[in-house]
């Protein structure tokens, strides 16, 4: 198949909201697709292909000699995005070339092999015998400007939805398999044997927690569990060894090239589970402070100096080439700790095990947990293996009261898919001062979970019924409604117009009966800012 | 004797364009003694005027659309091709490829013609008589869509992606939202040629319409209204496509459908910012007015030294003209555009 069945597949998945939706898009993609295409196509959209045969500017030069340079000035004007108006603007040659448009493996193999100086030529001829859509996935990918909304978590469970294998499996060997997969396609399809990854570091799903509830807490046989703090960082895992290091992220995105120092401490042979934070004199700092790590591409000098990263360790799969992972929790946490004295890895430490003896001490070291960095704690089963997923009963995360505050509904915006007739994304702010002796609200945060669903008729209804102005699928509505918004902490944020962001906020309750000058002031959440230190 | 330039006998006037020795207007947008209207759409066709001439289908839709006595106190209906007389101007109706009725006005005094295309289009439309180019002095053209950006693919096409779609998610309505004059009856013609052969179901706004279009003769196949779900909280209509205004899929009758993929077909959905603005699923390229590529080759077919660009984004067109050694002048007329607003300003809904 060829390069315009990948470009619709494209169009769909980009304004597909929908989890279920991109799955079935994904699935048939695999069902329907020849090799290698189907692999080049899934590398692309996992963002597993990354090649930059040519720069936006080529494309505009290219374009330039074909159209009325005022025309396309007002025309990429109105369009915005460049690769997109250079896709509608093409104009194709007459007669058109009577060539068919080229495959998806056409264009991948061919730019790897092309000389530089060939490329224009190659991309002028492709442009010519693509539509609109074609020609637009044709410049993305070539100048790896791919953007779908696709998370390579996604794109494995529609692999594992297709093949009917479980996606842990696939996980365990998709790192280990080049795009374009064709011994994993040979796997799935049952054509061919489990590719074996080698010394490759691949990824291991992860063993997760579910959150501790008032009824699991009463029937909880606190002598069966080990506790330790939770963490408010990034899980991840380390895998490192003779085929290499990577540092995964708990969907098992590569996310080693924004911690560099992370991965040169890696010099060892073993697979950690752990938390990755900002660390200063072994001090967890705030979420906000990782925040300003995660998702970059470059990481400068003063990045590493003032964000600088370590990894706490509470969890050991692998030892060299030996799996722990059928071991109980006690042995592995006895495994992890000698081998922690043993290989003493810079900008690493221990997650400590908490001491308690009651049920009650538990309890009040859970509500005492006021420190930054802390959302509150992990109880882990002594005798449970490592088991990829969420296993009941096993391992339970048990989060500390929330925060609250009372906030003025602002804004509402519609939501996606299901919930696009429904204002459904609350904006809520806090009273300040506004400087002339008087107090003005100021937008704190947004919120779109945690109401009912009679909640959320009764929000929709009362927002349509006091809507003072329109922006888009935005309303802006009278000042009146006062929300109880809830939340995991207060964090300084110079990114936001009030100067604090809130970790997780969601709607606790309705308060139609609270007049909003009542509601509370922005110093209040201010006052809930957590210091770095413990 | 020279015959007269157009532009010594057509007007341009706060209502729009005043023919001055036939003593008519064409498409005014306020109430005028007399008014000639090349289609139904209520930019071009406002209520209120004395006479009214149009072609039969044009004056039933005006009819339909405004209420009894409101589309003209007095209405001429003249069949294409049939030329009229008013003021020693000869009057011509000829095809627009628009909509059902829609018409261009030829205009002829004294060796001079110049004809009045309202809206119109080259692709092909089951539901309408194809847009006829008559050579002129001066041609008065729309520019909707004029940016080379804006070109429709064939509307098979589309409707392939509609039907593909329904085939992949069998389980969700789809639910396309479309002008109710023109484009919802294209749509279902279309979709009745490509092979859906299902009842088509159609929110209460769209059904007047239909039913005038089968009136005229133009069958639809099974037309069924949106039921409402025999209990709180239930969905209608799995895999089923239903056809509403386009600010439908926002209001809470949209609830009613089982997890809809909203589709919307219009001419600006060839650009992904238009498309996500409006938070749509599945965008479709459809459009009742001609594209770059129809608009400059209309203006070349027509031959026209000279050629006035009503609305829309005439400074292109007008450049690109320039460019092919034909004059253009744009007219700015206002109150244009009802069936193809740009979506973002289409962010008023209805009330329910």
């Amino acid at each position: 198949m060829s390069l315009p069945a990948f470009a619709d597949l494209l169009e769909r998945l980009v304004f597909t909201p929908g989890r279920n939706a991109k799955l079935a898009l994904l699935r048939r993609w695999f069902a329907t697709q020849p090799d290698p295409d189907r692999g080049i196509g899934l590398a692309a959209i996992a963002g597993e292909l990354t090649f930059t045969a040519a720069k936006p500017s080529l494309v505009r030069e290219l374009v330039a000699t074909r159209i009325d340079p005022v025309l396309l000035a007002w025309s990429h004007d109105y369009v915005g995005d460049l690769a997109e108006t250079v896709a509608l603007i093409w104009p194709a040659p007459s007669p058109p070339p009577n060539r068919p448009p080229p495959d998806l493996a056409d264009v991948v193999e061919t730019l790897e092999l092309a000389p530089r100086g060939e490329v224009p030529a190659l991309l002028e001829g492709w442009l010519d015998v693509l539509d609109p859509g074609g020609r637009l996935a044709l410049i993305k990918l070539v100048t790896g400007g791919l953007r779908v909304g696709v998370s390579g978590r996604l794109a494995r469970q529609a692999l594992a939805e297709w093949s009917g294998r479980p996606v842990e499996e696939i996980e365990e060997v998709w790192h280990g398999v080049p795009p374009p997969y064709l011994p994993l396609f040979a796997w799935l399809e049952r054509r061919g044997p489990r590719p074996d990854p080698k010394d490759m570091p691949v990824f291991r799903s992860p063993m997760l927690a579910h959150p501790l509830e008032a009824p699991d807490i009463a029937a909880l046989d606190h002598t069966a569990f080990r506790a330790e703090w939770k963490w408010d960082g990034v899980r991840v895992q380390a895998s490192a060894g003779p085929g290499g290091r990577r540092l995964w992220s708990r969907t098992g995105e590569d996310i080693g090239g924004s911690f560099p120092e992370i991965l040169e401490a890696m010099d060892f042979d073993a697979v950690l589970d752990g938390e990755l934070l900002v660390m200063r004199d072994g001090q967890a700092a705030p979420f906000a402070d990782l925040q300003q790590r995660l998702n970059r591409k470059v990481v400068g000098p003063k990045m590493l100096r003032d964000f600088p990263t370590g990894l706490r360790l509470y969890d050991i799969l692998f030892e060299g080439g030996e799996d722990l992972r059928p071991m109980p929790y006690d042995t592995r946490r006895d495994r992890l700790e000698a081998w922690f004295a043993r290989a003493r890895p810079d900008r690493m430490d221990l997650s400590p095990q908490i001491a308690f003896v009651s049920l009650e001490q538990l309890t009040a070291l859970r509500e005492g947990a006021r420190a930054a960095g802390i959302e509150g704690l992990m109880l882990k089963r002594g005798d449970a293996p490592y088991l990829a997923g969420r296993p009941k009963g096993l391992w339970w995360k048990w989060k500390r009261a929330p925060l609250s505050v009372d906030a003025v509904l602002m804004y509402a915006q519609r939501g996606h898919g299901r919930r696009s007739s429904t204002y459904s994304d609350y904006t809520f702010g806090l009273w300040r001062p506004d400087g002339q002796g008087g107090r003005e609200l100021v937008p704190v945060g947004k919120a779109y979970s945690g109401y009912t669903d009679q909640e959320l008729v009764w929000l929709d209804r009362w927002i349509r019924n006091h809507t003072t102005s329109r922006f888009g699928p935005v309303r802006e509505v009278e000042k009146h409604l006062v929300l109880e918004v809830v939340f995991d902490a207060a964090q300084r944020s110079a990114r936001h117009k009030s100067g604090v962001a809130m970790r997780f906020p969601r709607i606790a309750r309705l308060r139609p009966d609270k007049p909003a000058a009542e509601a509370d002031a922005l110093e209040t959440l201010m006052a809930m800012i957590e210091s770095a230190s413990g | 004797m020279a015959a007269p330039h157009p532009d010594r006998w057509i007007r341009i006037t706060p209502q729009g364009l005043y023919c001055e020795p036939g003593d008519f207007f064409i498409d005014p947008v306020a109430p005028v003694p007399r008014a000639v209207i090349s289609h139904g759409h209520s930019d071009h066709a406002r209520p209120g005027h004395d006479a009214v001439l149009a072609t039969p289908e044009t004056l039933a839709i005006m009819t339909a659309r405004l209420g009894e006595g409101r589309a003209g106190h007095s209405q001429q209906p003249l069949g294409y091709h049939q030329p009229l007389t008013q003021g020693g101007v000869r009057v011509t109706l000829v095809p627009a490829g628009h909509v059902l009725g829609s018409a261009q006005a030829v205009l002829e005094w004294e060796g001079s013609r110049i004809v009045v295309s309202g809206d119109y289009k080259r692709q092909p439309d089951p539901t309408c008589a194809p847009f006829e180019p008559v050579p002129c002095d001066v041609f008065v053209t729309e520019a909707t869509f004029a940016l080379p950006v804006f070109r429709h693919p064939p509307i098979a096409h589309e409707i392939g992606r509609l039907l593909d779609s329904l085939r992949l998610f069998p389980e969700r309505t789809h639910l396309v939202g479309c002008y109710a004059l023109g484009k919802c009856q294209r749509l279902i013609a279309e979709l009745r040629r490509a092979g859906w052969d299902r009842p088509i179901h159609l929110h209460g706004a769209q059904a007047a319409m239909c039913a005038l279009y089968e009136r005229f003769g133009l069958g639809l196949g099974e037309l069924r209204p949106v039921p409402r779900p025999a209990r709180r909280g239930e969905t209608v209509l799995p895999g089923e496509l239903v056809l509403a205004p386009p600010s439908a899929e926002a209001s809470p009758w949209a609830r009613r459908l089982a997890d809809p993929v909203t589709a919307l077909a219009s001419g600006w959905m060839r650009v992904r910012q238009r498309a996500r603005a409006r938070g749509v699923e599945l965008p479709l390229v459809i459009s009742d007015h001609a594209d770059w590529d129809d608009l400059l080759a209309t203006c070349a077919e027509v031959a026209a030294p000279e050629v006035w660009v009503t609305h829309g984004r005439e400074e292109a067109l007008i450049h690109a003209l320039a460019g092919r050694g034909v004059r253009g002048r744009a007219l700015h007329l206002v109150g244009r555009e009802e069936d193809e607003a740009d979506p973002l300003d289409l962010a008023a809904e209805p009330a329910a």
